[in-house]
């Protein structure tokens, strides 16, 4: 604290001498090497909080460097929020449930608070919240944070699943609707990818130096996420008979064309929109005898593929291994 | 002290100055709560701080604060006027979050979140955002019409706003059914990717959160909210889905092409086999929702545990073969 005030306090570099036999603290050191040690593990934390260090020569008779902190570029510029910016900023310091985010944020609030802004906590009606529960998360945040290349093993999603071993300049952590992703660029494919953050397992191993990975400037991290998850396009339309009493999530999703019996059963027909034929013969599968597929025909092929592989799967008393 | 301490305590002592010039006799309990520390530790702080100074360290170069009572204030700031710039890492944190609820209509007065933006762009500098961005999703707040707004999001806003109950009709993924609830709001949340209205469900008497693209209808009530005072906010920060007593474990085998499910709902446990395979455990609520579940995957989940439910599935999908459905 004392180090901070005196290198702000002044115009002049002062060389670690000056500052050894000035600031308080420094003086009791019990000779250089330990002088030196804990100087430069202070300048070290100086530096990580952000403070602006410069490192310089007063004219060409200096035969050392000395230190000041430049106070223009040390003060936050001058803020003044009305009430309701500032409760805009107090809901979006909320935003964070991971605690890296949230503590930066945090961070940046009492330093808008020390700069004179109010703000009071948010009582909006409306609460977002952005967790992030993958083991992989902090990791990630904190080799984009530093700049640096990771390898980590990665689980294709899809069929197959299988596992390989990737190592990513990252360019950036996103969130899309309750999912991260992390973005960067692919050394082993040579292409930018975009990856699941819950099918990243630990650890997550940074390679390379700090502030080694540049991010182009043109790069849309959103975009390229958005891009990759983007639904499906309507394909068509299928047509189902449900039976009287099941399958509501169906009835309320799909349009109801009418009564219709099948096979002496009663229900009704419904008309459904198509997007990926695999998660609309899922779903209807799920019903079992309470749906019938009538048309289309690799739809109810697709339904009866999986109600022949379920029944395969379980046939009769199961085990549970060890 | 130790290096952590340090790196956490340095940038508070650094930002408590200028706070105090800003509040000249602020009760020390309030200061405490802005900084999120305990009282006691802000006095520690403070007596700290009366160490610190300019060289010379005589009056006048040091740091002098007045007790009064339980307040507070700087009569020497030692230069220590404005505090520090943001660093990227807080600058990031604050602005991406800003950023997502000016695009998510609905949310906040997104008029304000853009000029409170604007503001803090211009004091942290050079302190850009770097490497991270936010979609919140949640179009069922409305302010965007034609973008999937949820029915009667106005009716459920007003009745925030009045402080009254609703009675809603509600698809229960769970159990696959529509009921009506008499419910008392609290607020509306956004968490994975998905809003909520959280409220105290008087049939099920606790606190539910009611997706809003699964809510029917709602109508306002005459008669006031009134969730009891034990009725506690969720807490979301490990998402949305909170395992409860009553909700019971199965134990499934995965595939590869069904690891999703592991992704998508609650699983507590993950145990990788050979060839990609994994054996999860998953909490449920209700036996039918599981049965579709499985049945669904097709051979791409077997059923381990409870076994009862494993006949259930080998017996829906063997009558749902013999009655030819599917057949067309």
């Amino acid at each position: 604290m004392n180090l901070v005030l005196c290198l702000l306090s002044t115009r002049q570099f002062l060389s670690a001498d000056r500052i050894r036999a000035t600031v308080p603290g420094y003086s009791d050191a019990p000779g250089d090497a330990a002088f030196f040690r804990t100087f430069e593990r202070d300048k070290n934390e100086l530096r990580e909080l952000g403070i602006p260090l410069e490192t310089g020569r007063n004219s060409g008779f200096d035969s050392v460097d000395g230190y000041r902190i430049a106070r223009h570029d040390y003060e936050l510029g001058e803020i003044h929020l009305e009430p309701d910016e500032a409760a805009a900023v107090a809901l979006a310091a909320r935003l964070w449930e991971s605690p890296e985010l949230a503590e930066a944020a945090h961070g940046a609030l009492v330093k808008l608070r020390a700069a004179g802004v109010e703000v009071d906590d948010d009582r909006s009606a409306v609460q977002p919240r952005v967790g992030a529960t993958e083991p992989a998360f902090a990791p990630l945040l904190a080799a984009v944070q530093a700049g640096r290349a990771v390898s980590f093993d990665h689980r294709r999603g899809g069929p197959g699943g299988e596992v390989t071993r990737r190592t990513v300049e990252p360019w950036g952590v996103v969130s899309w609707r309750g999912r991260w992703y992390l973005v960067g660029h692919d050394r082993d494919r040579n292409a930018p990818r975009s990856f699941r953050v819950s099918r990243i397992s630990e650890p997550v191993t940074q390679i390379g130096r700090p502030g080694a990975v540049t991010v182009p400037s043109d790069v849309d991290l959103m975009a390229m996420v958005r891009h990759n998850v983007s639904p499906p396009p309507v394909t068509g339309t299928a047509r189902v008979w449900v039976a009287d009493g099941q399958a509501q999530g169906l009835r309320r999703l799909g349009r109801t064309l009418g009564r219709r019996t099948l096979d002496g059963r009663v229900g009704d027909e419904l008309e459904l929109e198509l997007r990926s034929l695999d998660a609309v013969a899922r779903w209807l599968s799920g019903h079992g005898p309470d749906v019938v597929v009538l048309r289309p025909a690799e739809l109810a092929e697709a339904v009866r593929a999986n109600w022949a592989a379920a029944a395969a799967a379980h046939t009769g008393p199961v085990r549970v291994p060890g | 002290m130790s290096a952590s301490r340090v790196t956490e305590r340095l940038p508070r002592l650094l930002s408590l100055v200028p706070y105090l010039i800003a509040r000249p006799g602020i009760r020390v309990e309030e200061a405490a709560a802005d900084f999120g520390i305990s009282e006691r530790q802000l006095r520690r702080d403070l007596e700290l701080l009366w160490m610190c100074g300019l060289p010379g360290y005589g009056p006048g170069d040091l740091v002098d604060l007045s007790f009064s009572g339980d307040t507070v204030s700087v009569t020497e700031d030692a230069g220590m006027r404005r505090p520090l710039r943001l660093t990227t890492a807080e600058a990031t944190a604050l602005l991406v979050a800003l950023r997502s609820l000016a695009e998510t209509p609905g949310v906040a007065d997104t008029a304000a979140v853009r000029r409170a933006t604007a503001k803090i762009e211009h004091a942290v500098g050079d302190a850009t955002p770097v490497g991270l961005a936010v979609d919140l999703g949640a179009h069922e707040l409305g302010g965007d019409p034609g973008r999937g707004e949820a029915a009667g999001i106005t009716i459920i806003r007003e009745a925030l706003t009045a402080g009254r109950a609703l009675r809603i009709r509600y698809y229960t993924a769970g159990r696959d059914a529509v009921s009506q609830r008499t419910v008392d709001p609290m607020r509306l949340l956004i968490a994975d990717g998905r809003s909520y209205l959280e409220a105290w469900c008087r049939r099920a008497e606790a606190v539910r959160l009611f997706r809003l693209d699964r809510v029917d209808d709602v109508v306002l009530l005459d008669e006031p909210a009134a969730p009891p005072p034990d009725a506690v906010p969720t807490d979301v920060s490990e998402g949305a889905f909170r395992a409860r007593a009553e909700h019971r474990s199965a134990v499934l085998e995965l595939a590869p092409e069904a690891r999703w499910v592991a992704e998508y709902y609650p699983v507590e446990q993950v145990v990788e086999l050979t060839g990609g395979r994994a054996r999860v455990l998953l909490r449920y609520a209700d036996p039918d929702w599981l049965v579709r579940l499985v049945l669904g995957l097709g051979g791409g989940a077997r059923l381990l545990e409870p076994p009862e439910l494993a006949e259930v599935v080998g017996e829906r999908a063997r009558a749902a073969l013999a009655g030819g459905g599917g057949a067309g």
